[in-house]
């Protein structure tokens, strides 16, 4: 018992990541109906806007803690970081290809995720970094013998404070109600008086500062980063995000955590040589019998 | 017209790059190749093994040179691969005609090297790959460190006669020869001499998580884990032991040697842990206070185990050179295999008929992230 306790919340911790960062996939993929596979390296760039903002202005050495406000502040420059780098890379990169074919767009943002990794060990170097410990880590609940420790407690809230509010931003705002009406037709959407590429833009800027911030909750969970980090992450969110329904908020939300959950007890109970496998055996079964994912609607192609 | 210029540009750097492609290296140099993981996630393994390796270089041409010539070192960054390994090390035989090839730390690389050193017939020397099928490749494959199932009977015999601990888990990297060859050894030794493996779990080199596995492990209750892995992935799995609440000491081998190992959180995580290595710098023996001086005055900081052993590689490559008279491969291989009591940095070195250094191994003790002596184990 104590055993599956404490791995429900591994997987829900390690899920709550995965989630973070399928929402970009899946909000990029609302509104302009293209994968950005160079989603999982803006969440590398996140974690090394974390680890050099924390060692610019919080502590000399990476073995310091800093307090809760300063983490908070370093998780928010990480997220101007990579929100300002989703938005020019939508700028430079994906915008001139808009009226190209899918799959030009499609390679591109191959071309673009293959940059920033490669790029990133040009400039961060090859070697794993050693997170700084942002928060210390204590154990705060106890349930017969299986400890959880504060920073998964963090990260685990702190990932569901971001949902809830990307819900809030998407349900209840002008700019949210303009994102969905894009989302559903943009052309109807700019008849409406409905400035596209600001949607467009917008959405970037949020999908991408979501990433950065995964990024910082990456590194406290599991202090090693390389510039290399993104690419299983980033693909195991894409799985999130297609097992959930692709183009579906919550639906990312969920996928991130049935993935999590997964791989943890795959990896306990099983095997942790099956464990990517299963996940992307799983993406496969999805396919094949429901297409549009769990919480998918399925759209009708109109001629 | 502009066709023709631009053939002529081809023809130019075709003739260029054969030219550098066919460096024999002047009659008044040898040419000795490394390769290592100067860069990726062992890249300590790398440094530390060239840094050594170039100090040896550097004293023998201080005093003379090798048979009335100068060494030169080439070293290539194999950035951790098996795949790069094997690139590099037939550009250092193919393209630079090197004469003899020192390298790799890791065993999984080492392995890749060493078939190419074979068939070429040029003799390699790996400094730290304690795996057996290494050198088992083939006759020009040596190695101046202990192998694997000494090392099992090593911790095995520390955990049971000085820790007084019986049950035992043990956490392997199924992607790394040296890991899982040595938890092998290790799992059949422990149970041999009396001990109980509670639990085997395992995980892929570059995984991030590891709480699944440490929470089954949890479950069984041991009183120790073996870890035969990386200092990478030793840093990570160790600060989430500790997160979910695994208290029991963390045992480790020669992979984990490594100032990176206690780097950040990990500086707590593994207190009071203890691992089997080659060397360790508190032992007083001049000739390893005398090696540890010149390291630092040369590159400002403390040598690792790799360290040592890449500079003894070193070492007994010159020494067989210097017996056989010449440079010619085959005759040093035959020097190399005759290596007898030969006074190293990292004591004596005897060339046994598997091409294996029989030597003793000491266990180090973590206090404070620094590595402290804690017994020595001979063979």
């Amino acid at each position: 018992m104590t055993e599956l306790i404490q791995q429900v919340f591994n997987g829900l911790s390690l899920g709550s990541i995965y989630a973070l960062i399928a929402l970009g996939y899946t909000m990029i993929y609302g509104i302009l109906r293209f994968i950005n596979f160079a989603h999982g390296d803006v969440f590398m760039i996140g974690a090394f806007s974390g680890y050099y903002l924390g060692i610019v202005f919080a502590f000399a050495s990476v073995t310091g803690v800093a307090s809760i406000g300063m983490a908070l502040l370093i998780m928010l420059g990480a997220m101007v970081v990579t929100g300002t780098l989703g938005f020019t890379v939508e700028k430079l990169v994906y915008k001139p290809l808009r009226k190209s074919p899918k799959l030009t767009i499609l390679i591109t943002a191959i071309g673009v995720s293959l940059f920033l990794e490669y790029g990133g060990q040009l400039v961060f170097g090859a070697d794993p970094k050693s997170f700084p410990s942002l928060l210390e880590n204590k154990p705060v609940v106890n349930i017969a013998g299986a400890v959880i420790g504060s920073n998964p407690l963090v990260v685990l809230v702190t990932a569901g404070i971001l949902m809830v509010g990307l819900r809030l931003i998407v349900m209840k705002t002008k700019i949210g109600t303009a994102m969905r009406a894009v989302s559903y037709n943009p052309t109807a959407a700019s008849l409406m008086g409905i400035n596209i590429n600001a949607v467009i833009s917008f959405t970037f800027i949020i999908g991408s500062s979501l990433a950065g911030a995964a990024g910082i909750l990456y590194g406290l969970n599991y202090p090693s980063i390389d510039p290399l980090m993104g690419i299983l992450p980033g693909l195991k969110a894409f799985v999130a995000a297609v097992l959930g329904g692709i183009g579906n908020i919550p639906g990312a939300a969920l996928g991130g955590m049935i993935i999590g959950l997964l791989e943890t007890f795959v990896t306990g109970y099983i095997s942790p040589t099956y464990r990517d496998a299963i996940a992307f055996g799983i993406l496969i079964l999805i396919l094949l019998f429901k297409p549009t994912g769990l919480l998918g609607k399925k759209e009708i192609e109109k001629v | 017209m502009k066709k023709l210029f631009f053939s002529m540009i081809a023809i130019a750097a075709i003739a260029v790059f054969s030219v550098s492609g066919c460096n024999k290296g002047s009659g008044d140099e040898i040419l000795i190749g490394e390769y290592g993981s100067l860069t990726g996630p062992n890249a300590t393994f790398g440094i530390s093994s060239t840094n050594g390796l170039k100090l040896a270089v550097e004293e023998l041409n201080n005093s003379g040179g090798l048979l009335g010539k100068k060494v030169k070192l080439i070293t290539y960054d194999d950035q951790g691969k098996p795949s790069e390994a094997q690139t590099v090390v037939q550009r250092l035989i193919k393209n630079d005609n090197v004469v003899a090839v020192i390298g790799e730390v890791a065993s999984s690389n080492s392995k890749a090297g060493a078939p190419i050193c074979q068939q070429n017939k040029i003799p390699m020397i790996t400094p730290a790959s304690t795996n057996p099928e290494v050198t088992a490749i083939g006759d020009y494959i040596f190695r101046v460190c202990f192998i694997d199932p000494f090392q099992a009977t090593v911790v095995s015999k520390f955990i049971l006669n000085t820790l007084k601990l019986k049950k035992v888990a043990l956490l392997k990297d199924v992607k790394n020869a040296y890991s899982t060859g040595l938890a092998d050894f290790f799992e059949k030794e422990f149970r041999n001499m009396g001990g109980e493996i509670v639990e085997v779990q395992s995980f892929s080199a570059g995984d991030k998580d590891f709480k699944a596995q440490l929470t089954s492990i949890k479950a069984k209750n041991p009183e120790a884990i073996f870890i035969p892995a990386y200092y990478t992935d030793v840093n990570l799995i160790s600060i989430q032991a500790r997160e979910i609440g695994l208290t029991v000491p963390l045992i480790g081998s020669d992979g984990w040697e490594s100032e990176k190992l206690t780097e950040g959180k990990a500086k707590d995580a593994l207190e009071g842990c203890y691992f089997s290595t080659h060397v360790s710098t508190e032992n007083p023996d001049p000739k390893i206070q005398e090696f540890i001086t010149k390291y630092k005055a040369k590159y400002n900081s403390t040598p690792d185990a790799m360290a040592f052993l890449a500079y003894d590689a070193g070492l007994i490559l010159f020494e067989a050179m210097k017996k056989a008279g010449t440079t010619e491969p085959e005759k040093v291989k035959n020097e190399l295999a005759k290596i007898k009591d030969f006074l190293g940095v990292t004591g004596k070195i005897s060339i046994n008929e598997q091409r294996n250094a029989v030597k003793p191994a000491v266990i180090l003790e973590i206090k404070g992230g620094e590595f402290k002596f804690k017994e020595t184990v001979q063979p």
